[in-house]
């Protein structure tokens, strides 16, 4: 072969090359934007309900609203038994985050650091509470709290969703911790420090983000749940999810509200959503990967 | 890391132990109490033995949940995984688009779950749905209320719609772990799109996959919330999957000795997959360890 040849050769390969990378980013890109649609539509259209009156939701499908209004927002916002719903959902979802996070912390720490007898099927024993379904569970806890006479209350649905919270708590905060080196607790130690002091003072500014994560995920958790805070509750705690079945099952109209209502309880995870962004596959997938 | 034997520790992980052992053991004593009992109210119970489980297991109502379930939840990974591998392949490696693709993928996982099945129930309605009125402009019945066919496609793609991300983001992440030097040497093999695929990504994904498969097949197992408020388990009972079911018999109809055999052998199953679970969580803390 000779020197031309072989320059036409490498050039032609070049050329083929340059066409499947063309070729592949454009099924990328095809990919990736043929996806966030998917993803996005659903939502917009929620939106665009939420800003019609029912009268235009129910005659004509507009893919913009003809005569946009905030009516349905301020239904919302001046009804005590809708905006009260989000009230009572915050209240016990913070309990929630607060119990769980709080008693995770020592544990994840014992977890990472030390063997005990027993931890290896403790460990995996709270793994299968974060696995177990809810359902199973709704009787039993609706008993359980009625007889303890907390049936009704935000504490119920707060303890009732440690269930799965606690045991995710544990589980992210652990695959944090272990990426502390441990000649950090050992220096602190000579040093004269107590447990408790390095503990709060050094160890949890340095898994603060774990810590931001866990609770995210706890929030997250708590607030997505419908099915043990619609048992565990009934009149005086009334959460925003039961507020929002009840209005599409029971009058099957006022649709413009329940889009607003919908909208709203997104608006938490949107909010924080930018600051998670980089933790958000360690923390569905239990504090690994 | 090597740990220190210290069963002191114990102490710190007691707060967990009482907290959770109050909400998962007591509840479950009841399960097991009504399970193998019957009562006739007043608190008066006696033994039963298998009679519940056999009950459960000769109806056909509990046979038809589970295939159902199966059927959704095969139906749901077999279209989750290869897409969630396929978006996270297509993603920016880095920079600003890199986030923007991350925020926006997220943003159904955040959802709460009533509120998923809201959106895809007046997506769907042939009066006021965008989807469900296209499909109509084009001759296609999709009345979710009364045709089988609809409310499935409609409930399997709202989950494809709700949780196809979290696998895209468990891949993506699974992918930034790889170290450019194996591209660069896939590269001087002349090695194909494919053979890069096949040769050096898959096996590096292996682990995030099976976190992924396994966490959506729990999930999708026990998938009661979506489903219930886009179809209420209908039309008839063709989407009522095992824990519609089981919420309907034990808080519907409170038939406590079937629903408690039944969720007993649901939580069975759950343990089992738990177990792998942990098995590979386990494996793949060891590989990290020794790399």
């Amino acid at each position: 072969m000779t020197a031309a040849d072989t320059q036409t050769a490498t050039r032609s390969t070049r050329a083929q090359t340059g066409d499947n990378a063309g070729f592949r980013r454009a099924v990328s890109y095809a990919v990736l934007i043929g996806y966030l649609l998917f993803l996005l539509v659903p939502i917009y259209w929620l939106v665009n309900m939420s800003f019609k009156t029912n009268t235009e939701i129910l005659s004509s499908l507009n893919l913009l609203p003809a005569e946009p209004t905030v009516q349905n927002y301020a239904v919302i916002l001046t009804d005590p038994t809708w905006y009260m719903g989000y009230v009572n959902s915050l209240i016990y979802v913070v309990m929630n985050t607060v119990i769980s996070v709080t008693v995770a912390l020592p544990a994840a720490y014992a977890f990472s650091r030390y063997s005990f007898i027993g931890d290896k099927h403790l460990f995996f024993w709270l793994l299968t509470n974060r696995m177990a379904p809810p359902a199973v569970f709704a009787l039993p806890f609706f008993q359980l709290y009625s007889s303890i006479g907390l049936f009704d209350t935000h504490i119920a649905v707060a303890l009732a969703h440690c269930l799965f919270n606690v045991p995710l708590a544990v589980w992210i905060l652990e695959g944090f911790m272990r990426g502390v080196p441990k000649e950090i607790d050992e220096t602190a130690y000579i040093d004269g420090y107590s447990w408790g002091r390095f503990f709060v003072k050094i160890f949890m500014p340095l898994i603060a983000s774990g810590i931001g994560v866990a609770a995210f995920f706890c929030f997250m958790f708590s607030w997505v749940d419908l099915l043990l805070s619609r048992t565990l509750t009934s009149v005086n705690v009334k959460t925003i999810g039961v507020a929002m079945t009840r209005t599409s099952s029971a009058t099957g109209l006022d649709y413009g509200t329940l889009a607003a209502a919908g909208v709203l309880t997104i608006i938490p995870g949107a909010l924080v959503i930018w600051f998670v962004r980089n933790y958000i596959a360690k923390g569905f997938a239990l504090g690994r990967v | 890391m090597d740990k220190t034997q210290n069963n002191r520790a114990w102490f710190m992980v007691l707060p967990v132990l009482l907290l959770v052992a109050f909400s998962a053991i007591l509840p479950l004593m009841t399960v097991v109490n009504y399970a193998f009992n019957d009562t006739f109210g007043n608190n008066v119970f006696f033994w039963v033995g298998l009679e519940w489980f056999e009950e459960v297991l000769q109806s056909d109502r509990m046979w038809e949940a589970l295939q159902r379930q199966l059927i959704f939840s095969a139906a749901i990974l077999a279209i989750e995984v290869p897409l969630g591998i396929a978006v996270a392949l297509a993603m920016p490696k880095k920079g600003i688009w890199a986030s923007v693709c991350l925020v926006l993928m997220a943003l159904p996982l955040l959802i709460p779950w009533n509120v998923v099945g809201t959106i895809w129930q007046v997506f769907a309605r042939i009066d006021i749905g965008l989807l469900g009125n296209a499909l109509g402009q084009i001759g296609i019945d999709f009345n979710i209320g009364q045709n089988a066919t609809a409310a499935w496609v409609t409930v399997i793609m709202m989950d494809v719609w709700h949780w196809t991300s979290l696998v895209v983001l468990l891949a993506y992440a699974g992918l930034q772990s790889i170290p450019d030097a194996y591209y660069q040497a896939a590269k001087i093999d002349q090695a194909s799109r494919w053979a890069v695929f096949r040769y050096v990504e898959l096996p590096k994904l292996k682990g995030v996959l099976l976190i992924a498969i396994l966490l959506r097949f729990m999930d999708s197992f026990m998938i009661y919330t979506e489903p219930f408020v886009v179809t209420g388990g209908g039309p008839g009972s063709t989407t009522t999957f095992l824990s519609i079911d089981l919420v309907k018999m034990a808080l519907g109809q409170f038939d406590l000795g079937p629903a408690a055999a039944f969720s007993i052998m649901y939580f069975l199953v759950i343990l089992l997959v738990s177990w792998a679970f942990y098995t590979i969580m386990v494996n793949l803390d060891r590989e990290e360890r020794n790399e």
